[in-house]
């Protein structure tokens, strides 16, 4: 097939989905601009008193000489262009051929896009809050500008203020560009998920905190990428906990046979603030007997899209998988489906042990296309289902740069969607590669829904750390829908705060229900989360009491305990929860280089997101911290964050 | 009647004040301005939006029409500067800043072959760099010579050859692609 057909049918597919002007639209537009071009004339004449009006009765000869020469000029422009594509070995570019015949459908102007865009992003912000904030379609409320009204308005006098109206500076647009024009950097597309950070709540008021625990380790990668090109990343791409758990820890590791994981309580004086104290919660999944690990059914989905071309995306991820290959046993089995305008199966069911055909397979991927995210997705869940069997584990990981946005039309539908696979027992797990559109939000909210990890990869070292050196951790779940319940003693604590997890929260109510998705624990990861607390009495106490409160709270308990923990957990697969309860003591707990360091994490995470309740502790007693606390470090990673540290200390100072 | 007037003249007249001949070549080039902007930016309301910028600043424009160039030529150069000029206000608005980024129309289309058309319409436009998506959207129409857009984008006529040389090469490697998978 020869170039030109693609260029033709492109041609084509351009004049057919070019739409008619608006009638209404385009009466509005030229109303505007002769009302303009009225005003315009007014602010001329008055800064010159003798215009030049033409002289009316000689345009019509002079005009048709002028075209008649226009004629011929262009018509000699023609037979140049002409030259010139012969000359450079082309096919003739410009068919004559009219216009392709619009299809109705399109001509019709479309019933309020806008309006409708609006309503899924409405419905997309409500099924997915809080996760996906800002991934939502362009809002003609935005940018539009009333039309209507400026079209109304009287035209406006020489000393008029410069609005929309006044044109000269309006649209600022130079008759020649000095620069080349067309060289715009494209747009960062990137979206983040966060929520607001959690307040310092009063435990006589509110004195239950509810959330999911979140293994995801994205930020802390996105943080990284950012800070080694020289950026403070953006706040709303800092989430504290998925830094703090990108780290692994040595927590104590559970005893007792029928549970998978272990939860130890530490609570230790607060770095950043002389009259709070810390409440450590760590949570260490039991490290699996690997050889006796169940086969495993992986379905690589990867995202061969345009937007994957690039050292950072396609060819790490190809290294990736090559890497994780290298970690999968004979009888484990590995599928690739690619999606990129058309998903297609590239790789049906193959046993692990079948390296070469695999391989092939893999360096056979290109980059091209766009994103159909929600076709690649059923038909790797397809593909999934065939693979899965008794005992097994399936799971589909996508690989992707997040640019979600063409493809899936509802939001809502698609984490329905995935919500429903996983009831079946098939998980997701996203990684996610280059930066620039990143769509964190919607990578999390997938994720999330589909009781995977989300995880960011930007070095190959990244990827030996998620694909290989904790490969159990990111495919062997071991404990399903792992939410955490703290019941602060409003007698011992007067004020707490749960660092991070904002976009984890559950409803006090949800605890209980087993229907209420939450996060999963893989086999040897930890979980750890970190609670500020204020002791009744403190000096840091930052509210007030309440001059009409009744003070009644002393009958709670006269006990020293100061919260109680609960936990509740499903065995994976399963639909019942298990409920774990400890209470947490005063002094509990060994503030050993595992939780000094997790809390360095948390510190540095809430420096980068502004540091409200450090009371000036930053980057210096941050490095302090985590140098003294940096423990075996077999892989570096602790030293690698205290050089992050440093950097964006050096970086907050400019 | 002042339709066999040439551009040109309407210009130069619009330019001295005359109004039915600012409004004369609005109207005779309004249609091509829009399906211009829509090609520029890839859906209906992001062309919308566009056009009324355009139109807002063309009377101020026109007063610096000297007639060297064709006027359709220099009315393309407003509407792709025009076009920037969102872009880089878009973009900070973070999303679908360079056009071709959404996709709501889709979903109004019933008729699959189309759908599929508009899809791959949509797959090209985006994968190709906002500078040949440009350099498309200038020449696809029969619109401008390859001379006429290097002078609308301010850049070499053999700049402009090599980039669409450029897109014809990715559109045979998108097809390629395509068919293999």
């Amino acid at each position: 097939m020869s170039d030109n057909d693609q260029l033709e049918q492109l041609r084509k597919a351009m004049h057919a989905a070019t739409p008619r002007p608006d009638p209404d639209a385009k009466a509005r537009h030229l109303r505007l601009a002769e009302e303009n071009f009225a005003a315009f004339q007014g602010t001329r004449q008055n800064a010159r008193h003798t215009p030049e009006r033409p002289e009316r009765g000689a345009w019509f000869k002079k005009g048709v000489l002028t075209m008649l020469h226009a004629l011929s000029s262009r018509g000699a422009l023609v037979a140049t262009t002409s030259a010139i594509v012969a000359a450079v070995g082309l096919f003739t570019l410009w068919p004559g051929g009219g216009p392709a015949p619009l299809p109705g459908v399109l001509q019709k102007p479309l019933p309020g896009p806008a309006a409708d865009a609006g309503k899924a992003a409405e419905t997309a912000r409500e099924s997915l809050a809080p996760a996906v904030t800002e991934d939502m379609p362009r809002s003609a409320s935005v940018t539009k500008p009333s039309t209507d009204s400026a079209a109304a308005a009287p035209p406006p006098g020489p000393s008029a203020a410069p609005t929309r109206k006044m044109i000269p500076a309006a649209t600022g647009v130079a008759p020649f560009p000095p620069e080349a024009p067309a060289l715009q950097p494209g747009g960062n597309t990137e979206t983040f998920a966060n929520g607001d950070p959690h307040p310092v709540r009063i435990a006589a008021e509110e004195p239950v905190s509810t959330f999911s625990i979140d293994v995801d380790t994205a930020s802390w990668a996105i943080v990284r990428s950012s800070l080694m090109r020289g950026k403070l990343p953006p706040p709303e791409a800092v989430r504290i906990e998925e830094m703090i758990n990108y780290f692994p820890y040595d927590y104590p590791v559970p005893t007792a046979a029928e549970l998978p994981f272990r939860p130890t309580v530490t609570v230790l004086q607060s770095p950043w603030n002389e009259g709070t104290q810390l409440v450590h919660l760590a949570i260490q999944g039991r490290k699996p007997a690997l050889e006796k690990r169940p086969p495993l059914n992986l379905v690589f989905l990867i995202d061969t899209s345009g937007s994957m071309q690039g050292a950072g995306r396609l060819p790490l991820l190809k290294q990736s998988f090559r890497l994780m290959l290298s970690q999968l046993r004979p009888e484990d089995r590995v599928a690739i489906v690619t999606y990129a305008g058309s998903a297609g199966t590239v790789l049906p069911p193959t046993p692990a042990g079948a390296r070469s055909s695999i391989l092939a397979a893999l360096d056979h991927l290109g980059a091209g296309g766009s994103t159909a995210g929600q076709a690649g997705l059923q038909q790797a869940y397809a593909v999934a289902e065939e693979m899965a069997g008794n005992g097994n584990v399936t799971r589909v990981l996508l690989a992707t740069d997040g640019d979600f946005n063409i493809g899936i039309s509802d939001p809502a539908q698609l984490k329905d969607y995935i919500a429903g696979k996983r009831r079946n027992g098939i998980y997701l797990s996203v990684l996610g590669f280059g930066r620039g559109n990143l769509d964190d939000a919607t990578m999390q909210a997938l994720a999330q829904n589909g009781n995977g990890t989300a995880a960011y990869i930007d070095t190959l070292a990244e990827a030996r750390k998620v694909l290989v050196d904790q490969l159990a951790g990111t495919v062997f779940p071991i404990a399903d829908d792992v939410k955490i319940q703290v019941e602060f003693n409003p007698a011992q604590v007067a004020e707490y705060r749960l660092i991070g997890y904002e976009t984890r929260a559950l409803a006090r109510e949800d605890f209980n229900n087993d229907a209420v998705d939450a996060g999963e624990i893989g086999a040897g990861t930890s979980v750890t989360a970190i609670y500020e607390i204020t002791p009744v009495g403190s000096p840091a106490i930052l509210n007030d009491p309440l001059r009409y409160e009744s003070r009644t709270s002393t009958t709670a308990s006269e006990s020293a305990e100061l919260a109680f923990l609960r936990i509740r957990w499903k065995a994976p697969g399963g639909n019942e929860s298990r409920l774990i309860e400890t209470p947490i003591l005063p002094g509990a707990g060994e503030a050993n280089e595992d939780v000094r360091f997790s809390v360095a994490i948390a510190g540095f995470g809430q420096i980068l997101k502004g540091g409200k309740y450090l009371h000036g502790w930053s980057y210096p007693q941050a490095v302090a911290l985590a140098n003294g606390a940096r423990g075996d470090d077999p892989f570096g990673y602790r030293a690698e964050a205290v050089r992050l540290m440093r950097i964006a200390e050096s970086l907050a100072r400019q | 009647m002042r339709m066999d007037v040439d551009d040109e003249t309407l210009a130069r007249q619009a330019g001295n004040g005359d109004g039915p001949a600012f409004s004369a070549l609005l109207e005779r080039h309004y249609d091509r301005l829009f399906a211009l902007c829509f090609r520029l930016m890839g859906n209906r309301a992001e062309a919308e939006d566009l056009t009324q910028d355009i139109c807002a600043g063309l009377a101020a424009k026109l007063a610096g029409f000297r007639g060297r160039a064709h006027f359709t030529t220099w009315l393309h150069r407003v509407a792709v500067n025009a076009a920037h000029d969102r872009r880089r206000r878009r973009a900070r608005l973070k999303r679908a800043a360079d056009g071709w980024g959404d996709w709501e129309r889709a979903r109004h289309v019933e008729n699959a072959e189309q759908q599929a058309a508009i899809l791959w319409l949509h797959e090209a436009m985006r994968t190709l760099p906002p500078e040949l998506r440009d350099t498309l959207a200038l020449t696809l129409d029969e619109e401008l010579t390859h001379r006429e857009a290097a002078g609308v984008l301010g850049i070499s006529e053999g700049t402009v050859s090599w980039r669409m040389a450029e897109i014809r090469k990715r559109l045979r490697a998108m097809h390629e692609q395509d068919a293999n998978t």
